[in-house]
């Protein structure tokens, strides 16, 4: 119980901290490059809450919603497909090799650079550049199920389903999330390039033409709205986590103690 | 005989009338084996590191008979299980139920595996766990929780069917292997070292459990056990594996009367002489 309220006083404590170090010394700040956060504060409402909030905030977060689902499903589906189906192994097998070997970072500029202009492409290159983490893991976690359980499985006759849907994902579940997770920063990461790069319109977009037009402000407020959806997101896919795989977390614990 | 198997049609039909005119070691003249295992031979891998396990393996099991295949450790205990459930092909020789040549889990079959630990669904409750293999054979509900029940106070699991297996002790986990394989009523069952890691007491209650479901529902049992008392006082005959490949060194019939019980039958003179005569088999140079 103490444990629990020292970690929890650490991890509130520690960034309240940092902001108000951050608060203090930047007040008096003249550097034309760190505006006081009191001003970046300033321009953080006035931009996005909510003058841009319908016009760029949703249109970012709606591209990564719908591109980060999209991907998640896709490399689920076709990471089930590799590891089962033999067709699929033999066509995919090889480039998911070649891939695993490369942080999944390393792939956005592929995909930036098959950025056009409009919407459909940064939706789709959002989508493939976030299908591979998932995929990979899927496929790994597929592999890894332990033998004794197909066995059962075959034992005691599942169908072909039930044992996708009972045996196969749940026991690749951990496996899949990890993947997701890494999924969603690339989905993010390539979101905020994908605006930078080939629009006019979103958080990233305005984010960088704050930059390019020198209003310091505005393009801090515009990294520290990006800070608080990437930090959002992935609080939200942790409680998410956290529910779908309870026994997982507690078995893990379990170990551990 | 040959006349009640021609009712069953089925490819293999020749092949087991052959067999049936030329039974082996039957316990009853009028006993039909319901497992017959003829010349089965087990070899992993191929070429240089080709390993043979067992090698010219024949023995049957009767409708309703309790046997029990003991041997030393690695001797491939596992390995003919697995061949029995379908899991893995032999490599010459068959396997048959009522004939019918095994070539992939039966239906009628359930197996407890030794791994017990790992044979149970982490993900799944207890309960669950035990519900998994009967949600296809289509139920009405209430029977199948009253199956799932039955089932979980048979091995004296009733309070615990809301925790998940990695919440429970070694033991534990084991009883749920067994729930999960007497819920799904098989008329075969197969175990493999089923009772290794439960305590004295438990042990011998799911011994007499084991005889008891033999008795109100017909099953054909056949367990492997490291435990030579066990193996006598739960079986109609046992079953003697030896050398490497694995061989049937002897089956040995056991006439002990029935109902068996846990402080009489072990007490009984003859028990101590079937126990002699396994563990001299088991203990002779090969
Ligand atoms: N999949 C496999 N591939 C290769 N060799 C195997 C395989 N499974 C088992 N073996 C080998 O076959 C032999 C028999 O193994 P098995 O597990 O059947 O023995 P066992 O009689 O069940 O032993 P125990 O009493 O310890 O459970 C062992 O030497 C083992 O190494
Ligand atoms: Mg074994």
């Amino acid at each position: 119980m103490n444990r629990r309220l020292i970690n929890w006083t650490l991890g509130v404590g520690t960034p309240l901290l940092l902001v108000t170090a951050w608060w203090v010394l930047s007040e008096n700040s003249t550097n034309t490059f760190f505006p006081p956060l009191s001003a970046t504060l300033e321009r953080f409402q006035a931009l996005w809450l909510f003058d841009h909030f319908g016009s760029d905030v949703m249109l970012s977060l709606r591209n990564l919603v719908i591109g980060y689902a999209l991907a998640t499903v896709i490399g689920v589906g076709l990471g089930f497909a590799t590891a089962l189906v033999p067709v699929a192994r033999w066509a995919l097998d090889p480039l998911i090799h070649f891939l695993r070997g490369i942080p999944p970072v390393a792939l956005v500029p592929i995909f930036i650079s098959l950025i056009g202009f409009g919407l459909e492409m940064r939706l789709v290159s959002i989508t493939l550049a976030a299908v591979f983490p998932t995929l990979i893991a899927t496929v790994d976690g597929i592999r890894s199920v332990d033998s004794t359980l197909k066995d059962v499985s075959a034992v005691y006759r599942l169908s072909r389903g039930e044992k996708l849907a009972q045996v196969y994902l749940p026991a690749a579940g951990p496996q899949i999330a990890s993947g997701m997770q890494v999924s969603l920063q690339v989905a993010f990461i390539v979101m905020i390039a994908s605006e930078m790069l080939g629009s006019s319109q979103g958080i990233g977009a305005m984010t960088l033409l704050a930059q390019q037009s020198f209003m310091t402000s505005d393009m801090w407020a515009g990294i520290l709205l990006l800070g608080v959806i990437g930090f959002g997101a992935n609080l939200v896919f942790e409680v998410i986590k956290n529910k779908v795989l309870a026994w997982y977390v507690g078995s893990k614990r379990l170990a551990r103690s | 005989m040959t006349r009640t198997l021609a009712t069953h049609h089925h490819p293999g039909m020749e092949n087991s009338m052959e067999l049936q005119e030329n039974p082996v070691a039957l316990g009853t003249a009028a006993a039909r084996p319901r497992l017959e295992v003829t010349a089965l031979s087990k070899t992993y891998g191929s070429g240089p590191n080709a390993k043979c396990v067992i090698e010219d393996l024949t023995f049957t099991v009767t409708t309703g008979e309790v046997v029990c295949i003991v041997g030393p450790s690695g001797v491939g205990k596992t390995t003919l299980l697995k061949c029995l459930a379908g899991l893995q092909p032999a490599t010459s020789g068959t396997a048959a139920i009522d004939g019918r040549r095994i070539d992939g889990p039966p239906p009628e079959m359930a197996l407890v595996f030794q791994d017990y630990s790992r044979s149970l669904m982490p993900w799944l409750t207890v309960r669950k766990n035990v519900r998994l293999p009967l949600r296809h054979l289509r139920l009405p509900a209430q029977e199948m929780n009253q199956r799932i029940d039955d089932a979980l106070r048979a091995v004296g699991l009733d309070g615990s069917d809301g925790k998940y297996p990695w919440q429970l002790s070694g033991g534990m986990q084991q009883r749920v292997a067994i729930a999960r394989a007497l819920a799904y009523r098989p008329e075969i069952l197969i175990m493999d070292e089923p009772f290794a890691s439960v305590d004295a007491q438990t042990r011998f209650e799911l011994e007499d459990l084991c005889l008891k479901i033999r008795d109100d529902f017909g099953m054909t049992i056949l367990v492997v056990t490291h435990d030579i008392d066990e193996a006598v006082y739960l079986s109609d005959r046992v079953v003697v594996l030896g050398a490497k490949p694995a061989r049937v060194l002897d089956v040995i019939g056991i006439d002990l009367p029935a109902p068996r019980d846990q402080i009489s039958t072990r007490s009984l003179p003859e028990f101590a002489e079937q126990r002699t005569t396994v563990l001299s088999m088991i203990r002779k140079p090969a």
